[in-house]
């Protein structure tokens, strides 16, 4: 869980870097972003990399998921009247739940850009820019007009903010990485991290929607 | 003061028990939890009925044994305290207050109030010594540890086994309890010989007792009459790493195992 967790973190900041090129919505940006999206499906070293994601994803998931069934197991008479919220956070008692919607949202996501750009042969949405490469620009432009996507982009981003609101310091504290002067640290960087990084994710859909 | 108390009432193991509504007045704010709920229990006897069962000891906060989940919480409301450490003063003239006992597959409810802990006594039991000479006690400082992980193994050998994480976790893990009796042992030289076969022993009776798995919420050191932390979890897990790495499973090479 922490290991895959962590490295989705790393994934997310790599992610996040091309998404920001997205901020060029003119001509040259187009073909500047269908450039960038073909080196990211055929380099080999991006390919290796991308399915250690795509593993990560899936081993996480499944992971996650049995554990929380096996971890509802372990009270199987709960209390007539709790209040965890005296003790824990919200995002640390919802991991499965914030999960799940990340999961609905990965595979809109994935069917929206990701397919279209590997298997655009069979999919008439994805035309050639100038340079003979996929427009995939286009279809994210096209994608973030419509006001429903941007909604549902946006509020996806805040549950992964949540998610890792927990997430980052879990996974330092399951791989026993904890200190008195370094877990402070680690504890507001992963603040920060599941503020910022959603945060720019959200800005890019609102930004193309009304400026794009 | 009156107050309205709700009690979980279950004649044995078997039975489907409900929650009970209790009205009770003339109590004193000067009274801790325990007393209150002996006064209950006189007034109920009086009326023919059977008295709450619940467990009680030491009455002042050392062994662990006063376990109930009131108003939402282990041990109620309250930082640092046992239930029989909690007082009346804690509530306010007309509350209503829940009271249950703790809930976990591994500690089954045995009557009302009262559950089986014996889990933790075998996860105890799976690694929770150290192999010294009997014969006459070894002088006192013989062996030069230091202050600092002395103190750190002293503050993990204050869990009083009372169960107050376990029923804090949304997961029933039982993470911290465990973690403070590897600590205790694992940060001393004492504790050395056995450290790997201990963490993983008590890990995997733990998993069998069938308590759940920890996801980092943090309620049980919130809840800890203790203040156990959970820097002794992350202890533990980067104990498990390296035991469950290195370990190799022990040959028979003559002489006895
Ligand atoms: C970009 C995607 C994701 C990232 C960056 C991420 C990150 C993390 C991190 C760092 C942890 C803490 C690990 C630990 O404490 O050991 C975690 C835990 C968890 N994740 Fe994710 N995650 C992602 C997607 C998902 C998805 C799609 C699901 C599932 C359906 C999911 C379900 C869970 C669950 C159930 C936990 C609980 C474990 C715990 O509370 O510690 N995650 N995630
Ligand atoms: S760790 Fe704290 S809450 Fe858990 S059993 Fe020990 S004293 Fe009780
Ligand atoms: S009765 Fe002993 S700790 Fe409460």
């Amino acid at each position: 869980m922490a290991a895959t967790g962590l490295f989705l973190c790393i994934f997310l900041l790599g992610h996040l870097a091309g998404n920001l090129q997205l901020f060029m919505t003119d001509e040259a940006g187009k073909l500047q972003f269908n450039e960038y999206a073909k080196f990211m499906t055929t380099f080999p070293a991006v390919k290796i990399l991308s399915y250690l994601t795509y593993f990560s994803i899936v081993f996480h998931a499944i992971d996650g998921l049995l554990l929380t069934l096996k971890n509802r197991k372990a009270r199987p008479v709960g209390y007539a009247y709790s209040r965890p919220d005296k003790n824990s956070s919200f995002p640390a008692r919802n991991m499965a739940i914030l999960g799940s919607l990340m999961l609905v949202f990965i595979v809109l996501h994935m069917s929206n850009f990701w397919v279209k750009m590997h298997w655009g042969e069979l999919n008439v949405d994805i035309w050639l820019d100038a340079n003979g490469n996929r427009d995939l620009h286009s279809v994210v432009m096209h994608s973030f007009k419509q006001l429903w996507y941007v909604i549902v982009y946006v509020l996806c981003m805040v549950a992964i903010g949540f998610h890792l609101w927990h997430g980052f310091q879990s996974g330092f504290q399951s791989l026993g990485l904890n200190h008195p002067r370094y877990t402070p640290i680690v504890e507001k960087t992963g603040y920060a991290f599941a503020v910022i990084v959603p945060a720019l994710f959200g800005i890019i859909p609102v930004y193309i929607y009304f400026f794009g | 003061m009156n107050l309205k108390l709700k009690i979980w009432r279950q004649k044995g193991p078997k039975d489907n028990g409900k929650m009970v509504d209790y009205p009770i007045s003339g109590i004193s704010p000067d009274m801790s939890f325990l007393e209150m709920m002996d006064v209950l229990n006189d007034q109920l006897v009086e009326k023919g009925d059977l008295p709450v069962a619940f467990d009680h000891d030491c009455r002042e906060g050392i062994c662990g044994s006063c376990s109930m989940y009131i108003n939402g919480e282990p041990h109620g409301p309250g930082r640092g305290i046992t239930t029989c450490q909690l007082h009346m003063r804690s509530f306010a003239d007309g509350d209503t207050i829940h009271i249950e006992p703790w809930r976990a597959a591994a500690f089954p409810v045995i009557k009302d109030l009262v559950t089986d802990r014996s889990a933790f006594d075998r996860i105890i039991q799976a690694g929770g010594f150290i192999s010294v000479n009997s014969g006459s006690p070894v002088d006192a400082n013989a062996i030069p540890i230091d202050k600092h992980d002395s103190d750190r193994a002293f503050d993990a050998a204050t869990c009083i086994g009372c169960g107050a994480c376990v029923a804090a976790c949304k997961n029933a893990s039982a993470m911290l309890f465990t973690s403070a009796k590897v600590s205790h042992l694992s940060l001393l030289p004492q504790g050395q010989v056995e450290s790997r076969d201990r963490v993983l022993a008590m890990i995997n009776q733990m998993d069998e007792e069938g308590f759940g798995n920890c996801t980092n919420t943090g309620a049980c050191e919130v809840e800890c009459p203790k203040g156990i932390s959970i820097e002794n979890i992350a202890r533990m897990n980067r104990q498990y790493l390296g035991a469950a790495i290195s370990y190799s499973p022990p040959k028979a090479t003559g002489g006895g195992d």
